[in-house]
């Protein structure tokens, strides 16, 4: 199991969230994945994300304007 | 489980309405969506080639949208107000990250996007196949309507 981090800040909606996808299908189940961006969509797409592909979302952290959602592969 | 299906008609060429399909389509693929958009009409524009970044938005006929000062639809009908205000709308989505419609058009197809172009609206206005981008299909409403009738979304843009 790896741990990755992924910065997607400065990109809008739909960006984030595609970006994020492409590169979570890359990895192996039980991978985690940062993923930090400033989108202020990007806190409930992420949960939406992970409720319909069904990789857990283990956390979001913010700090000012950053989003960070850890989550991890399936 | 199978994957989910949604279907897209895309029917207008503006640079405002090519983006809600796109962004639509692509978001759905990274959901593991089985996507389908059928264009037709003036969505026919967004997949004829070189010609997703030369898309224009007008103020005429849209009082809902944003001008740096009020202006009379009157003087949105002159001439130069057309590029105006599509330069003005390129600068803001560049200024907020937003993808050009070149780029999600990409994304669409190295998602998997099926993109079909209404054959029938191409005959009307005099669009060749060859006028299209690579990897799309042809066809009519029977071939956007087989994949509809099994989706679990549909959206007509």
């Amino acid at each position: 199991m790896a741990t990755f981090k992924l910065n997607f800040k400065g990109l809008s909606c739909p960006l984030p969230i595609v970006k994020t996808s492409s590169e979570i299908r890359k990895g192996a189940s039980g991978d985690i994945y940062e993923v930090t961006a400033d989108d202020p969509g990007f806190e409930k797409d992420i949960a939406a994300w992970c409720n319909t592909t069904g990789n857990k979302l283990a956390g979001i952290a913010k700090t000012g304007k950053d989003i960070t959602a850890t989550i991890t592969k399936k | 489980m199978a994957n989910k299906k949604m279907t897209i008609i895309a029917s207008k060429g503006s640079l405002d309405m090519a983006y809600p399909p796109l962004i639509l389509a692509t978001t759905a693929a990274a959901m593991d969506v089985d996507v389908t958009i059928f264009f037709t009409f003036y969505g026919l524009e967004i997949v004829k080639k070189n010609n997703a970044d030369s898309l224009k938005v007008t103020p005429l006929g849209n009082p809902a949208m944003p001008m740096p000062m009020p202006i009379p639809t009157l003087v949105s009908s002159l001439p130069g107000m057309e590029s105006m205000a599509t330069a003005m709308m390129k600068s803001m989505f560049k200024k907020h990250g937003v993808a050009t419609i070149q780029q999600l058009l990409d994304l669409a197809k190295e998602s998997g996007i099926k993109l079909i172009a209404c054959q029938m609206t191409m005959d009307v206005m005099g669009y060749k196949q060859s006028d299209m981008i690579e990897g799309v299909e042809f066809g009519g409403a029977a071939s956007w309507l087989d994949i509809a009738a099994d989706a679990d979304i549909n959206l007509f843009i």
